[in-house]
Protein backbone atom coordinates (compact mmCIF):
# COMPACT_ATOMS: atom_id res chain seq x y z
CA UNK A 1 0.00 0.00 0.00
CA UNK A 2 2.83 2.35 1.10
CA UNK A 3 4.50 1.14 -2.01
CA UNK A 4 1.75 1.87 -4.17
CA UNK A 5 1.41 5.14 -2.95
CA UNK A 6 5.10 6.22 -3.21
CA UNK A 7 5.02 4.86 -6.61
CA UNK A 8 2.08 7.39 -7.63
CA UNK A 9 3.36 10.19 -6.75
CA UNK A 10 6.94 9.90 -7.88
CA UNK A 11 5.34 9.14 -10.79
CA UNK A 12 3.37 11.96 -11.07
CA UNK A 13 6.35 14.10 -9.70
CA UNK A 14 8.64 13.08 -11.95
CA UNK A 15 6.48 13.73 -15.09
CA UNK A 16 5.98 17.54 -13.89
CA UNK A 17 9.84 17.36 -13.20
CA UNK A 18 10.96 16.35 -16.79
CA UNK A 19 8.32 19.13 -18.27
CA UNK A 20 9.92 22.07 -15.85
CA UNK A 21 13.35 20.82 -16.21
CA UNK A 22 13.13 20.68 -20.19
CA UNK A 23 10.58 22.86 -20.99
CA UNK A 24 9.66 25.64 -18.30
CA UNK A 25 12.87 26.36 -17.11
CA UNK A 26 15.19 29.15 -18.86
CA UNK A 27 18.21 28.39 -20.75
CA UNK A 28 21.09 29.39 -19.92
CA UNK A 29 24.25 30.61 -21.92
CA UNK A 30 26.00 27.01 -21.26
CA UNK A 31 23.06 25.49 -23.45
CA UNK A 32 20.97 22.80 -22.89
CA UNK A 33 23.85 20.59 -21.72
CA UNK A 34 23.54 22.80 -18.36
CA UNK A 35 19.86 21.26 -17.75
CA UNK A 36 21.62 18.09 -15.96
CA UNK A 37 21.81 20.84 -13.12
CA UNK A 38 18.56 19.09 -12.46
CA UNK A 39 19.01 15.68 -11.77
CA UNK A 40 22.70 16.05 -10.92
CA UNK A 41 22.04 18.50 -7.66
CA UNK A 42 19.23 16.56 -6.46
CA UNK A 43 21.09 13.69 -6.87
CA UNK A 44 23.69 14.52 -4.94
CA UNK A 45 21.43 15.70 -1.78
CA UNK A 46 19.65 12.51 -2.10
CA UNK A 47 23.29 10.57 -1.73
CA UNK A 48 23.82 12.61 1.24
CA UNK A 49 20.00 11.64 3.18
CA UNK A 50 20.82 8.45 2.18
CA UNK A 51 24.18 8.40 4.04
CA UNK A 52 22.61 9.89 7.19
CA UNK A 53 19.74 7.65 7.42
CA UNK A 54 22.52 4.96 7.22
CA UNK A 55 24.20 6.77 10.60
CA UNK A 56 21.09 7.15 12.47
CA UNK A 57 19.41 3.56 11.52
CA UNK A 58 23.36 2.61 12.57
CA UNK A 59 23.13 4.40 15.99
CA UNK A 60 20.02 2.68 16.57
CA UNK A 61 20.98 -0.80 15.62
CA UNK A 62 23.99 -0.73 18.31
CA UNK A 63 21.28 0.61 20.99
CA UNK A 64 18.37 -1.61 20.22
CA UNK A 65 20.35 -4.49 18.90
CA UNK A 66 16.62 -5.15 16.52
CA UNK A 67 17.91 -6.46 13.25
CA UNK A 68 15.26 -4.33 12.07
CA UNK A 69 17.45 -1.31 11.97
CA UNK A 70 20.25 -2.98 10.03
CA UNK A 71 17.70 -3.83 6.95
CA UNK A 72 17.02 -0.14 7.18
CA UNK A 73 20.88 0.30 7.23
CA UNK A 74 22.08 -1.33 4.40
CA UNK A 75 19.10 -0.39 2.35
CA UNK A 76 19.30 3.17 2.16
CA UNK A 77 23.57 2.79 1.92
CA UNK A 78 22.55 0.52 -1.31
CA UNK A 79 20.26 3.56 -2.60
CA UNK A 80 22.61 5.74 -1.51
CA UNK A 81 25.57 4.44 -3.36
CA UNK A 82 23.16 4.27 -6.14
CA UNK A 83 22.62 7.87 -6.15
CA UNK A 84 26.60 8.99 -5.56
CA UNK A 85 27.41 6.84 -8.95
CA UNK A 86 24.93 8.88 -10.35
CA UNK A 87 25.53 11.98 -9.49
CA UNK A 88 29.19 11.23 -9.99
CA UNK A 89 28.62 10.18 -13.52
CA UNK A 90 26.20 13.33 -14.23
CA UNK A 91 28.61 15.10 -13.30
CA UNK A 92 31.41 13.76 -15.26
CA UNK A 93 28.70 14.58 -18.26
CA UNK A 94 28.17 17.69 -17.21
CA UNK A 95 32.22 18.55 -16.57
CA UNK A 96 33.33 17.66 -20.31
CA UNK A 97 31.42 20.29 -22.30
CA UNK A 98 31.72 22.77 -19.46
CA UNK A 99 35.40 22.30 -18.07
CA UNK A 100 36.28 20.29 -21.26
CA UNK A 101 37.37 17.43 -19.03
CA UNK A 102 35.62 14.16 -17.92
CA UNK A 103 37.48 14.65 -14.51
CA UNK A 104 39.44 16.96 -12.45
CA UNK A 105 40.67 16.48 -8.71
CA UNK A 106 38.06 19.44 -7.65
CA UNK A 107 37.02 19.95 -4.06
CA UNK A 108 33.91 18.41 -4.44
CA UNK A 109 34.29 15.92 -7.17
CA UNK A 110 37.30 14.53 -4.84
CA UNK A 111 35.04 14.31 -1.73
CA UNK A 112 32.09 12.57 -3.61
CA UNK A 113 34.47 10.13 -4.94
CA UNK A 114 36.06 9.37 -1.35
CA UNK A 115 32.78 9.09 -0.05
CA UNK A 116 31.43 6.56 -2.72
CA UNK A 117 34.47 4.61 -1.72
CA UNK A 118 33.77 4.51 1.76
CA UNK A 119 30.27 3.27 1.34
CA UNK A 120 31.76 0.96 -1.31
CA UNK A 121 34.23 -0.43 1.70
CA UNK A 122 30.55 -0.90 3.53
CA UNK A 123 29.19 -3.12 0.98
CA UNK A 124 32.34 -5.25 0.40
CA UNK A 125 32.93 -5.87 3.90
CA UNK A 126 29.04 -6.80 4.81
CA UNK A 127 29.96 -9.51 1.67
CA UNK A 128 32.90 -10.87 3.84
CA UNK A 129 30.68 -11.93 7.34
CA UNK A 130 28.32 -14.45 6.96
CA UNK A 131 26.78 -14.36 10.47
CA UNK A 132 24.04 -12.07 10.53
CA UNK A 133 24.72 -10.16 13.81
CA UNK A 134 28.21 -9.76 13.36
CA UNK A 135 27.36 -8.16 9.97
CA UNK A 136 25.15 -5.45 11.32
CA UNK A 137 27.12 -4.87 14.28
CA UNK A 138 30.38 -4.29 12.21
CA UNK A 139 28.28 -2.14 9.17
CA UNK A 140 26.87 -0.02 11.49
CA UNK A 141 30.14 0.86 12.74
CA UNK A 142 31.36 1.42 9.50
CA UNK A 143 28.37 3.42 9.13
CA UNK A 144 28.92 5.75 11.77
CA UNK A 145 32.54 6.44 10.94
CA UNK A 146 31.87 6.60 7.38
CA UNK A 147 28.85 9.68 7.79
CA UNK A 148 31.37 10.95 10.72
CA UNK A 149 34.19 11.63 7.94
CA UNK A 150 31.77 12.86 5.75
CA UNK A 151 31.90 16.57 6.66
CA UNK A 152 35.89 16.08 7.98
CA UNK A 153 36.72 15.14 3.78
CA UNK A 154 34.61 18.19 2.95
CA UNK A 155 36.34 20.17 5.26
CA UNK A 156 39.70 19.28 4.06
CA UNK A 157 39.25 19.54 0.52
CA UNK A 158 38.07 22.45 0.56
CA UNK A 159 41.05 24.19 2.64
CA UNK A 160 43.05 21.96 -0.15
CA UNK A 161 41.55 23.62 -3.35
CA UNK A 162 37.98 24.29 -4.93
CA UNK A 163 37.25 25.47 -8.10
CA UNK A 164 33.11 24.26 -8.07
CA UNK A 165 30.73 27.08 -9.77
CA UNK A 166 29.03 29.45 -7.33
CA UNK A 167 25.74 29.15 -7.20
CA UNK A 168 25.12 33.10 -7.54
CA UNK A 169 21.30 34.79 -7.69
CA UNK A 170 19.12 32.63 -9.57
CA UNK A 171 16.27 32.85 -11.82
CA UNK A 172 13.17 32.11 -10.10
CA UNK A 173 12.16 29.76 -12.77
CA UNK A 174 14.87 28.03 -12.23
CA UNK A 175 14.78 28.03 -8.09
CA UNK A 176 11.18 26.40 -8.96
CA UNK A 177 12.29 23.27 -10.97
CA UNK A 178 15.35 22.66 -9.05
CA UNK A 179 12.78 22.59 -5.69
CA UNK A 180 10.49 20.16 -7.83
CA UNK A 181 13.97 17.98 -9.06
CA UNK A 182 14.22 17.94 -5.26
CA UNK A 183 11.15 16.47 -4.36
CA UNK A 184 10.81 14.14 -7.05
CA UNK A 185 14.15 12.67 -6.05
CA UNK A 186 13.27 12.24 -2.45
CA UNK A 187 10.20 10.61 -3.33
CA UNK A 188 12.01 8.06 -5.67
CA UNK A 189 14.67 7.83 -2.74
CA UNK A 190 11.56 6.91 -0.15
CA UNK A 191 10.07 4.46 -2.88
CA UNK A 192 13.22 2.51 -3.73
CA UNK A 193 13.82 2.63 -0.23
CA UNK A 194 10.92 0.70 0.87
CA UNK A 195 10.73 -1.67 -2.22
CA UNK A 196 14.42 -2.80 -0.98
CA UNK A 197 13.50 -2.91 2.75
CA UNK A 198 10.14 -5.20 1.68
CA UNK A 199 12.60 -7.16 -0.57
CA UNK A 200 14.96 -7.85 3.12
CA UNK A 201 11.88 -8.68 4.71
CA UNK A 202 10.55 -10.98 2.23
CA UNK A 203 14.08 -12.74 2.03
CA UNK A 204 14.43 -12.61 5.84
CA UNK A 205 10.92 -14.67 5.52
CA UNK A 206 12.08 -17.32 2.83
CA UNK A 207 15.23 -17.62 5.18
CA UNK A 208 13.42 -18.69 8.43
CA UNK A 209 10.91 -20.92 6.34
CA UNK A 210 14.20 -22.45 4.82
CA UNK A 211 15.50 -22.95 7.80
CA UNK A 212 12.77 -24.54 9.41
CA UNK A 213 11.99 -26.75 6.47
CA UNK A 214 15.45 -28.67 7.34
CA UNK A 215 14.89 -29.25 10.53
CA UNK B 1 44.24 8.00 35.34
CA UNK B 2 43.75 4.23 36.39
CA UNK B 3 42.53 3.27 32.69
CA UNK B 4 45.16 5.24 31.21
CA UNK B 5 47.80 2.96 33.68
CA UNK B 6 46.42 -0.09 32.69
CA UNK B 7 46.30 1.30 28.46
CA UNK B 8 49.90 1.40 29.20
CA UNK B 9 49.82 -2.48 30.55
CA UNK B 10 48.48 -3.52 27.69
CA UNK B 11 50.77 -1.76 25.25
CA UNK B 12 54.07 -2.80 27.43
CA UNK B 13 52.68 -6.47 26.58
CA UNK B 14 52.84 -5.83 22.60
CA UNK B 15 56.50 -4.05 23.15
CA UNK B 16 57.23 -7.08 25.28
CA UNK B 17 56.19 -9.46 22.61
CA UNK B 18 57.39 -7.69 19.82
CA UNK B 19 60.89 -7.25 21.49
CA UNK B 20 60.85 -11.15 21.46
CA UNK B 21 59.68 -11.78 17.97
CA UNK B 22 60.37 -8.50 16.53
CA UNK B 23 57.69 -9.34 13.58
CA UNK B 24 56.61 -5.99 13.04
CA UNK B 25 59.41 -3.58 13.29
CA UNK B 26 61.74 -5.30 11.78
CA UNK B 27 58.91 -5.77 7.97
CA UNK B 28 57.45 -2.87 8.34
CA UNK B 29 61.13 -1.21 8.20
CA UNK B 30 62.27 -3.28 5.44
CA UNK B 31 59.10 -2.16 3.33
CA UNK B 32 59.14 0.64 4.22
CA UNK B 33 62.61 1.61 2.57
CA UNK B 34 61.81 -0.74 -0.04
CA UNK B 35 59.01 1.68 -1.01
CA UNK B 36 60.97 4.22 -0.98
CA UNK B 37 63.72 2.68 -3.32
CA UNK B 38 60.61 1.69 -5.45
CA UNK B 39 59.40 5.82 -5.83
CA UNK B 40 63.30 6.27 -6.34
CA UNK B 41 63.12 4.48 -9.75
CA UNK B 42 59.82 5.66 -10.46
CA UNK B 43 60.23 9.30 -9.87
CA UNK B 44 63.94 10.31 -10.41
CA UNK B 45 64.84 13.89 -11.45
CA UNK B 46 66.14 17.29 -9.98
CA UNK B 47 66.81 18.22 -6.86
CA UNK B 48 64.04 20.63 -6.51
CA UNK B 49 61.58 18.42 -8.42
CA UNK B 50 62.47 16.00 -5.44
CA UNK B 51 61.47 18.54 -2.76
CA UNK B 52 57.93 18.68 -4.08
CA UNK B 53 57.68 15.06 -4.60
CA UNK B 54 59.26 14.30 -1.38
CA UNK B 55 56.00 14.79 1.19
CA UNK B 56 53.75 12.70 -1.33
CA UNK B 57 56.43 9.69 -1.30
CA UNK B 58 56.66 10.02 2.58
CA UNK B 59 53.06 9.91 3.29
CA UNK B 60 52.27 7.29 0.49
CA UNK B 61 55.03 4.98 2.62
CA UNK B 62 53.74 5.76 5.64
CA UNK B 63 50.35 5.08 4.73
CA UNK B 64 51.25 1.93 3.64
CA UNK B 65 53.75 0.90 6.40
CA UNK B 66 50.57 1.80 8.66
CA UNK B 67 48.02 -0.60 7.19
CA UNK B 68 51.11 -3.31 7.63
CA UNK B 69 51.32 -2.26 10.99
CA UNK B 70 47.98 -2.28 12.11
CA UNK B 71 47.03 -5.62 9.94
CA UNK B 72 49.54 -7.23 12.93
CA UNK B 73 47.87 -6.06 15.71
CA UNK B 74 45.15 -7.92 16.04
CA UNK B 75 45.93 -10.81 14.04
CA UNK B 76 48.46 -12.31 16.07
CA UNK B 77 45.66 -11.84 18.65
CA UNK B 78 43.09 -13.95 17.01
CA UNK B 79 45.46 -16.22 15.82
CA UNK B 80 46.84 -17.64 19.18
CA UNK B 81 43.53 -16.74 20.54
CA UNK B 82 44.73 -14.05 22.94
CA UNK B 83 42.12 -11.73 22.27
CA UNK B 84 39.63 -13.78 24.63
CA UNK B 85 42.40 -13.77 27.48
CA UNK B 86 42.27 -9.97 26.70
CA UNK B 87 38.54 -9.64 26.76
CA UNK B 88 38.86 -11.63 30.27
CA UNK B 89 40.74 -9.51 32.10
CA UNK B 90 38.99 -7.29 34.50
CA UNK B 91 39.49 -4.03 32.35
CA UNK B 92 36.63 -2.29 29.76
CA UNK B 93 36.73 -2.88 26.06
CA UNK B 94 37.65 0.51 25.64
CA UNK B 95 40.92 -0.10 27.68
CA UNK B 96 42.09 -2.65 25.55
CA UNK B 97 41.62 -0.38 22.63
CA UNK B 98 43.63 2.21 24.19
CA UNK B 99 46.24 -0.16 24.91
CA UNK B 100 46.55 -1.27 21.12
CA UNK B 101 46.19 1.90 20.47
CA UNK B 102 49.09 2.90 22.42
CA UNK B 103 50.98 -0.04 21.05
CA UNK B 104 50.61 0.44 17.44
CA UNK B 105 51.31 4.49 17.73
CA UNK B 106 55.01 3.30 19.52
CA UNK B 107 55.32 1.07 16.68
CA UNK B 108 54.69 3.38 13.90
CA UNK B 109 57.00 6.22 15.77
CA UNK B 110 59.99 3.70 16.09
CA UNK B 111 60.21 2.90 12.14
CA UNK B 112 59.64 6.44 11.30
CA UNK B 113 62.17 7.37 13.39
CA UNK B 114 64.29 5.32 11.51
CA UNK B 115 63.12 6.19 7.51
CA UNK B 116 62.71 9.60 8.18
CA UNK B 117 66.75 9.67 8.44
CA UNK B 118 66.79 7.36 5.73
CA UNK B 119 64.60 9.20 3.45
CA UNK B 120 66.78 12.40 4.40
CA UNK B 121 69.81 10.22 3.17
CA UNK B 122 69.01 8.66 0.28
CA UNK B 123 66.95 11.88 -1.41
CA UNK B 124 69.26 14.33 0.10
CA UNK B 125 65.80 16.23 1.36
CA UNK B 126 65.58 17.76 5.08
CA UNK B 127 62.99 16.18 6.34
CA UNK B 128 64.58 16.04 10.38
CA UNK B 129 62.68 19.66 11.04
CA UNK B 130 60.49 20.31 13.95
CA UNK B 131 57.46 21.19 11.99
CA UNK B 132 58.01 17.34 10.36
CA UNK B 133 58.37 15.69 13.30
CA UNK B 134 55.41 17.54 14.40
CA UNK B 135 53.26 16.78 11.42
CA UNK B 136 54.60 13.32 11.93
CA UNK B 137 53.50 12.51 15.56
CA UNK B 138 50.31 13.96 15.28
CA UNK B 139 49.33 12.33 12.06
CA UNK B 140 50.91 8.68 13.02
CA UNK B 141 48.29 9.36 15.85
CA UNK B 142 45.52 9.61 13.55
CA UNK B 143 46.25 6.38 11.58
CA UNK B 144 46.49 4.42 14.12
CA UNK B 145 43.07 5.84 16.37
CA UNK B 146 41.62 4.96 13.19
CA UNK B 147 43.28 1.48 12.14
CA UNK B 148 43.03 0.09 15.38
CA UNK B 149 39.49 0.19 15.26
CA UNK B 150 39.61 -1.10 11.53
CA UNK B 151 41.98 -3.68 12.17
CA UNK B 152 39.73 -5.66 15.16
CA UNK B 153 37.20 -5.06 12.42
CA UNK B 154 39.00 -6.72 9.96
CA UNK B 155 40.34 -9.74 11.73
CA UNK B 156 36.83 -10.77 12.45
CA UNK B 157 35.80 -11.34 8.74
CA UNK B 158 36.00 -13.76 6.22
CA UNK B 159 39.15 -11.60 4.60
CA UNK B 160 40.64 -10.41 7.34
CA UNK B 161 43.93 -8.55 5.84
CA UNK B 162 42.55 -7.96 2.66
CA UNK B 163 39.80 -5.60 4.64
CA UNK B 164 41.67 -2.87 6.05
CA UNK B 165 43.30 -1.07 3.08
CA UNK B 166 39.71 -0.80 1.83
CA UNK B 167 38.32 0.93 4.78
CA UNK B 168 41.63 2.30 6.10
CA UNK B 169 42.45 4.72 3.37
CA UNK B 170 39.23 6.48 2.26
CA UNK B 171 38.65 7.09 5.92
CA UNK B 172 42.14 8.73 6.41
CA UNK B 173 41.78 10.75 3.34
CA UNK B 174 41.57 13.65 4.87
CA UNK B 175 44.43 13.50 7.24
CA UNK B 176 46.98 11.83 4.22
CA UNK B 177 45.85 15.11 2.24
CA UNK B 178 46.52 17.19 5.77
CA UNK B 179 49.78 16.04 5.94
CA UNK B 180 51.14 16.28 2.34
CA UNK B 181 49.74 20.05 2.67
CA UNK B 182 51.45 20.74 5.81
CA UNK B 183 54.89 18.72 4.78
CA UNK B 184 54.99 20.84 1.19
CA UNK B 185 54.74 23.80 3.54
CA UNK B 186 57.71 22.64 5.59
CA UNK B 187 59.71 21.68 3.03
CA UNK B 188 59.45 24.69 1.32
CA UNK B 189 60.51 26.67 4.34
CA UNK B 190 57.25 28.21 5.14
CA UNK B 191 56.74 29.93 8.48
CA UNK B 192 55.15 27.91 11.54
CA UNK B 193 52.24 30.17 10.98
CA UNK B 194 50.60 28.70 8.03
CA UNK B 195 51.78 25.08 8.74
CA UNK B 196 50.12 25.30 12.76
CA UNK B 197 46.98 25.89 10.84
CA UNK B 198 47.02 22.67 9.54
CA UNK B 199 48.13 21.01 12.15
CA UNK B 200 45.30 22.20 14.07
CA UNK B 201 43.13 20.56 11.44
CA UNK B 202 45.63 17.14 11.67
CA UNK B 203 45.04 17.50 15.79
CA UNK B 204 41.36 17.97 15.29
CA UNK B 205 40.50 14.68 13.12
CA UNK B 206 42.95 12.67 15.79
CA UNK B 207 40.68 14.00 18.90
CA UNK B 208 37.41 13.41 16.50
CA UNK B 209 38.42 10.24 15.53
CA UNK B 210 39.92 9.09 18.92
CA UNK B 211 36.75 10.20 20.93
CA UNK B 212 34.47 8.00 18.18
CA UNK B 213 36.87 4.61 17.91
CA UNK B 214 37.09 4.97 21.52
CA UNK B 215 33.37 4.98 21.93
CA UNK B 216 32.66 1.61 19.09
CA UNK B 217 35.36 0.00 19.86
CA UNK B 218 33.29 -2.15 22.18
CA UNK B 219 30.66 -3.41 19.59
CA UNK B 220 33.66 -4.69 17.45
CA UNK B 221 35.19 -6.98 19.49
CA UNK B 222 31.83 -8.15 21.48
CA UNK B 223 31.35 -11.87 22.36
Amino acid sequence: MKIKILLGVSTVLMLVALYMVFIFAPETESGVVQRIFYFHIPLAWIAFLAFFVVFVASIMYLWKRDIKWDAFASSSAEVGLVFTTLFLLTGSIWAKPEWGVWWTWDSRLTSSLILWLIYIAYFIIRSYISEEGQRARFSSVIGIIGFIDVPIVVITIFLWRTAHPRIEAMDPRVTATLMVSIATFTALYFLLFALRLAMKQDEDKLNRLKAFLRR
Amino acid sequence: MKTLNKALVIAWKDILSETRTKEIISSVLVFSILVIVIFNFAFSGSQQTMISLAPGILWVTFAFAGVLSLNRAFIQEKDDDCLEGLMMCPVGRETIYLGKMLGSLFFMLFVEAIVLPVFALLFNVNVISLPLIAITVLTTLGFVTIGTLFSALAVNTKAREMVLPILFFPIVAPIIISAVSASGMALGGESWGSISSWLGVIAAFDVIFLVVSYFVFSFVIEE
